[in-house]
């Protein structure tokens, strides 16, 4: 057979230094596998918002959405998650200029408003709880719950992870490592911000009108 | 302290458990024992439970596939001894609750953890030596990807010693699998294993996704690529966009069994139709995850042996992409008797039977490879062949279930049983024994032992015909599937010859093992020097057997389908000498078992209600993430004088033999 | 080469195989069956199947045929290493499976709704409402307009259309007479329905076929198919038992789970039996402690939380919606 003589690409004689061999260019990646792996959260929620719009109905006797949303709380929480967007996008720009002092400042200002989002979460929760609306009342109620739950989940984990890239800034500054986590924390942050979005008028505006 | 779990978890009562038991804790004691003994625990680690190499990956997937094999085929044996006796009145051997935790376990196993890893293992083995790439794009996560589905798999056989299984069928259809009616622990570690791994696989879908499309080597467009790099591409696709589906199906399912919520109860508004759309929103495009990848290694096999280009390679390309996209809007095929109105069941019958319009035409597509060619009947092929009349048959009676109105009678039978039989062991297991016996010598240096390997298809072919043929007819006769025992007297002979068929493919089970034993013993005379033992026409070949750990010395060019192939009808311009160079590759991580474990140390204990563990195991499985995040230490170069050294071992390897 | 021997061996397998086949299946439920259902059903998957081998055998003789002829050792054969592009077969790859999946699309419109379950039968005899419910592990059947029930037995006058409403007290089931046709789910708060007729005086025996459990071996029953005078005697014997159920006190005691029981008749049931208990799931009120809708109107008319799962056109394809029962209708 003739194998012996083929040596790996005959004509391929010129990727020759280190930087070279990098030239499927490893943050590109990390940043696309992460735009592959929103999408595949998406169709958890997905499947949640599907499930909340089959039970949405069936409240067994116990409350509807429009008994039990406050809007005025929601929307108070809702501009704190917009608000922490637009935050998060200046600590990118803030990045992209090197200036990693700027940069923590805006990811400290994003961890506050994604906290007083989750606060708001909280209560909300802590307060229908205590109203005898949990979620184990109804079908309607866990459907909620979980969908809702199920967003504030990930804005911990997303200020858990704020914290970890506050503490590596701290300790390695911006380089080939940090840079390309910003972006997928960046990445994760709006895409949270995008499912709320969705959550708040599909959940919260359609059950109060 | 210890939840629900007592002394009284361990099945006594139950001879059969008790044996299994202590074999297995013998078996496993002996192991252990074994590599204690022999000083092997640092090589285990080192070099092959914290590697990142996609091909120790693949073979890994493939150790635990066949092992579960066994497990899921000790029960299926056990279901057809079940039936055979249990006819007319009798009650046979297995009371309901063991028979239904069998049949139940058999499904969970056979689907989860032997097709999928075996497909997986193939991905793994095959994928990135295809696309000329040194590795996957996230090396870590293809480690970590592999543990939790293993530790799932230590999870699922712990159930069958320490409490029990599910006793629901594989889908643990609500309300069933609901606390209401399944009080016990066996739902809850069918929710934690299927969890666990399913987290496993779609990070596998994400990886290969990604390496597919951004780590390919130079010249290889999209329609260069090899077939069953486009196959696993799609199955990826389908991983990425279905698995989620299950994983949030079963977290309801978890919510409701542990906090009392109403998804998918009778009462307070649940929803249980939900839950059977949700998991086979999921479930159908499950099977084309497992079925496209079999498709690739035919199309692989066949034009390798028939020494020509595969038939209408674009047509294949496009027939697969069309069965993806079509594989999520057929569901409801799988409850038309759930009582749908007749536009919807006409709408999701005619869908699922356009699926069989390219699946058909690939079927042609194989045929037509033959056609003109030199066809070697090696085991491979004799797979491939078996495949295509098995598997054309599977899918003429996958058309018949999906015409509404004849489904109307035929769902829920031993039809549908022979059905997907005839497609997952035709079809997937087949591929995936014809995949594994094609790309064995790539991943260890040495050809498999024709003659046992022609004996198992023998043996499963026939086996697999007299097995599930009887089934189809006692469906004419009105016989569901899963009944611990019939009154029907006249269908024991029929469930007699099905037996029969099951110890046959139990010889061609021990054929395979006697295959490696004899492949093993005779590896000095198999081995494959030249890394292209089959002549064969596509990248993985061109590299030596077993292929080095960086794969290729340097990343291959290609300027065609069947490149390879086209450089050596070429005859090939003398490879010049060209200077090595330093390559950069992943470090092995011990990340991915440390995070697995703690995962099933959290499964475990949320199995048992031992919520101390729980947080343990959660807080565990956190911490040594976070510290895999820290840690920077993770590449290397491998300087350029190992690179040749290695490589100039090989081509001496090579001139000797010629 | 021992191949031909194979080969042999193997075509002679298929044909004992298909032989044994097709000797079995003459007798069987499906293909003698005793309804004009299931004989539908019968010719439908006949039809089906005659299309589907037109592709089918031309698979496997092509399989083996050019397997065998193009053999690696049989160098008279035409070898063409880069043939791999034929605009003619592939035209007709395409266009066969296209032809016939197109015939087979056609029929499977037409019988869906011809075989709709949910679609009343033509007959000139009313049609007879039995409501079957299926319970941990056993059926149970009320006639509501003849005031019985009985559980794992049920009888139906000969010719005459049948209308089945099925639902369940507990888990999943499917109600399953297979010389009739037909199967359905049986969901716990769901009304469900499926039109059967026998058209032949025979016992037969239905199932469960959807498994529920560990006593779903034993879900059971005889099916008769008798003369309107037997029919009538049936009634008469079933009226003379001095069993009663009631709702719900009655059946909580039935619905204690149980498997193969024997044969129970019930002289009179209490009035909307079946809809109390299929409108109990949506209330958020447990049945069997439940004694408090007594008095509440029938579910059917006023609790819009109640649907049926017929047909609920219109709403495009999206059917996690249509068949919940909480979609509307």
């Amino acid at each position: 057979m003739a194998t012996d003589t083929l040596h790996h690409g005959a004509h391929a004689g010129d990727h020759d230094d280190h930087e070279h061999h990098e030239h499927h260019d490893v943050a590109g990646t990390k940043v696309f596998g992460f735009w592959v792996y929103l999408m595949s959260d998406l169709v958890i929620f997905g499947t949640l918002f599907a499930t909340y719009a089959v039970l949405m109905r069936g409240t067994a006797g116990g409350p509807t959405g429009a008994d039990i949303f406050e809007l005025p709380l929601i929307l108070f929480g809702t501009f704190a998650l917009l608000i922490s967007s637009f935050t998060f996008g200046m600590g990118v720009l803030a990045m992209n200029a090197n200036r990693v002092g700027q940069l923590k400042m805006w990811l400290v200002v994003t961890f506050v408003l994604g906290l007083m989002f989750l606060g708001m979460e909280v209560y909300e929760f802590h307060h229908l709880i205590h109203e005898g609306y949990g979620p184990d009342r109804s079908a309607f109620l866990s459907a909620f719950f979980t969908l809702v739950g199920t967003h504030g989940l990930h804005v911990t984990f997303g200020m858990i992870w704020i914290l970890v890239m506050l503490v590596q800034l701290q300790t390695k500054g911006i380089n080939a490592a940090t840079r390309p986590r910003i972006l997928c924390l960046s990445l994760f942050w709006h895409f949270l911000d995008i499912v709320w979005i969705c959550v708040f008028s599909f959940v919260y505006l359609m059950g109060v009108l | 302290m210890f939840g629900k779990l007592g002394f009284d978890a361990i099945p006594l009562h139950d001879p059969i458990i008790v044996v299994v038991g202590i074999g297995m804790i013998i078996g496993g004691l002996g192991l252990l024992a074994a590599i204690t003994y022999f000083r092997k625990w640092g090589w285990l680690w080192n070099e092959w439970f914290t590697s990142v190499d996609h091909k120790k990956l693949g073979i890994m997937y493939f150790i635990v596939a066949l092992v579960m094999l066994l497990r899921g085929f000790a029960d299926a044996i056990m279901m057809r001894t079940q039936q055979m006796v249990a006819a007319g009145g009798s009650m046979g051997f297995l009371p309901p609750d063991h028979y239904d935790q069998i049949f139940t376990a058999h499904g969970v196993i056979m689907i989860f953890f032997v097709a999928m890893p075996m497909v997986i293992g193939l991905m793994n083995l095959v994928v990135p030596l295809q696309i000329g790439a040194r590795d996957v794009a996230f090396p870590f996560l293809n480690n970590l990807s592999f543990w939790l589905f293993a530790v799932s798999a230590i999870l699922i056989n712990i159930s069958l010693v320490v409490g029990e299984f599910a006793t629901t069928g594989w889908l643990a259809y609500a309300p069933l699998s609901g606390i209401e009616y399944s009080p016990g622990v066996g739902v809850d570690y069918w929710i934690w294993a299927l969890q666990i791994s399913g987290i496993g696989t779609t990070l596998t879908g994400i990886n290969f996704f990604v390496t597919i499309l951004k780590m390919r080597t130079k010249g290889m467009t999209l329609f260069r690529m090899p077939i069953f790099t486009w196959t696993s591409l799609c199955a990826n696709v389908l991983i990425i966009a279905s698995f989620p589906i299950l994983t949030a199906t079963i977290a309801m399912l978890t919510l409701d069994r542990y906090f009392g919520m109403n998804f998918f109860t009778n009462e307070l508004g649940g929803n249980v139709m939900m839950y059977v759309n949700l998991i086979w929103a999921w479930g159908h495009p499950e099977v084309y995850i497992l079925i496209l990848p079999a498709f690739g290694v035919f199309s692989e096999v066949i034009a390798t042996f028939a020494r020509k280009r595969l038939f209408g390679y674009h047509t294949m390309v496009w027939a697969t992409v069309a069965i993806t996209v079509l594989s999520f809007i057929v569901w409801l095929h799988h409850f038309f008797t759930m009582g749908a109105g007749a536009n919807v069941n006409a709408f999701f019958g005619i869908m699922t039977m356009i699926i069989a319009i390219p699946t058909g035409v690939k079927v042609f597509n194989w045929i037509f490879t033959i056609f003109r060619g030199r066809l070697e009947m090696t085991s491979p092929v004799l797979w491939t062949l078996g495949f295509i009349i098995t598997f054309t048959i599977g899918g003429m009676t996958g058309v018949m279930l999906a015409l509404p109105a004849a489904n109307f009678v035929l769902h829920n039978s031993l039809f549908v049983i022979a059905h997907f039989h005839n497609v997952i062991i035709g079809g997937v297991l087949f591929g995936m024994l014809a995949g594994l016996t094609y790309w064995f010598p790539k991943a260890f240096g040495f050809t498999l032992d024709e003659k046992w390997g022609k004996r198992s298809f023998w043996f499963w072919i026939i086996g697999f015909y007299t097995a599930f043929m009887p089934l189809y007819v006692l469906s004419f006769y009105g016989a569901a599937r899963r009944m611990q025992s019939y009154p029907n007297a006249e269908w024991q002979p029929w469930m007699i010859v099905a037996w029969v068929g099951a110890v046959l493919i139990a010889c061609g089970i021990a054929c395979t093992i006697i295959q490696f034993y004899v492949s093993v013993r005779d590896r000095k005379k198999n081995a494959d020097v030249t890394g292209d033992p089959w002549d064969a026409r596509t990248l993985e070949w061109s590299t030596s057997s077993p292929a080095p750990f960086y794969n290729f010395a340097h990343e291959p060019t290609v300027g065609d389908i069947d490149s390879f192939w086209t450089q050596k009808q070429r005859g090939l311009e003398q490879a010049e000498q060209k200077a090595y160079h330093d390559i950069h590759m992943p470090k092995n991580t011990h990340a991915g078992p440390i995070i697995s474990v703690f995962a099933m140390i959290f499964g475990f204990a949320m199995i048992w209600h031992i919520w101390w563990l729980a947080i343990v195991g959660a807080v565990g499985t956190l911490v040594s993430f976070l510290a895999r995040v820290f840690n920077d230490d993770i590449d290397y170069y491998v300087p350029a004088a190992e690179v040749e050294r290695i490589e100039q071992a090989h081509l001496k390897r090579v001139e000797a033999h010629s | 080469m021992q191949q031909p021997s194979k080969w042999r061996r193997r075509g002679t397998f298929f044909v004992l195989l298909a032989l044994c086949l097709l000797l079995a299946g003459c007798s069987s439920a499906l293909m003698d069956p005793k309804g004009d259902i299931g004989e539908a059903q019968r010719s439908l998957i006949l039809s089906a199947f005659g299309l589907m081998l037109i592709v089918v055998i031309p698979v496997i003789v092509l399989t083996i045929a050019f397997g065998w002829h193009y053999r690696r050792n049989n160098t008279v054969a035409q070898y063409l290493p880069d043939w791999a592009h034929s605009n003619v077969i592939e035209a007709i790859v395409w266009l066969v499976p296209v032809v016939i999946v197109g015939i087979l699309a056609v029929i499977t419109w037409r019988s869906s709704h011809e075989l709709d379950p949910h679609r009343p039968l033509e007959s000139d005899q009313p049609t007879l409402e039995i409501q079957a419910i299926s319970l941990d592990w056993k059926w149970l059947f009320i006639y509501p307009e003849q005031g019985i029930a009985t559980v794992n037995e049920v009888t139906i006058p000969v010719n005459t259309p049948v209308r089945f409403r099925v639902s369940s007290g507990s888990v999943m089931n499917s109600l399953f007479i297979p010389r009739l046709g037909t199967q359905i789910y049986a969901m716990a708060g769901m009304d469900n329905d499926v039109h059967l007729i026998g058209n032949e005086i025979g016992t037969y025996w239905g199932r469960s076929s959807n498994y529920s459990g560990a006593g779903f071996a034993g879900m059971v029953f005889d099916a008769y198919v008798t003369s309107d005078e037997d029919f009538e005697a049936w009634v008469a014997d079933v009226a003379a038992s001095p069993n009663e159920l009631t709702f719900p006190e009655g059946y909580s005691e039935l619905a204690e789970r149980s498997s193969f029981d024997p044969v129970q008749y019930f002289s009179s049931v209490t009035p909307e039996f079946y809809e109390r208990l299929v409108s109990s799931f949506h209330t958020g009120t447990d049945p069997e402690t439940d004694t408090q809708d007594a008095d509440r109107a029938p579910a059917v008319d006023s609790n819009e939380a109640y649907q049926t799962t017929d047909n609920q056109e219109g709403e495009g394809a999206d059917n996690g919606q249509l068949i919940s029962n909480e979609a509307g209708g």
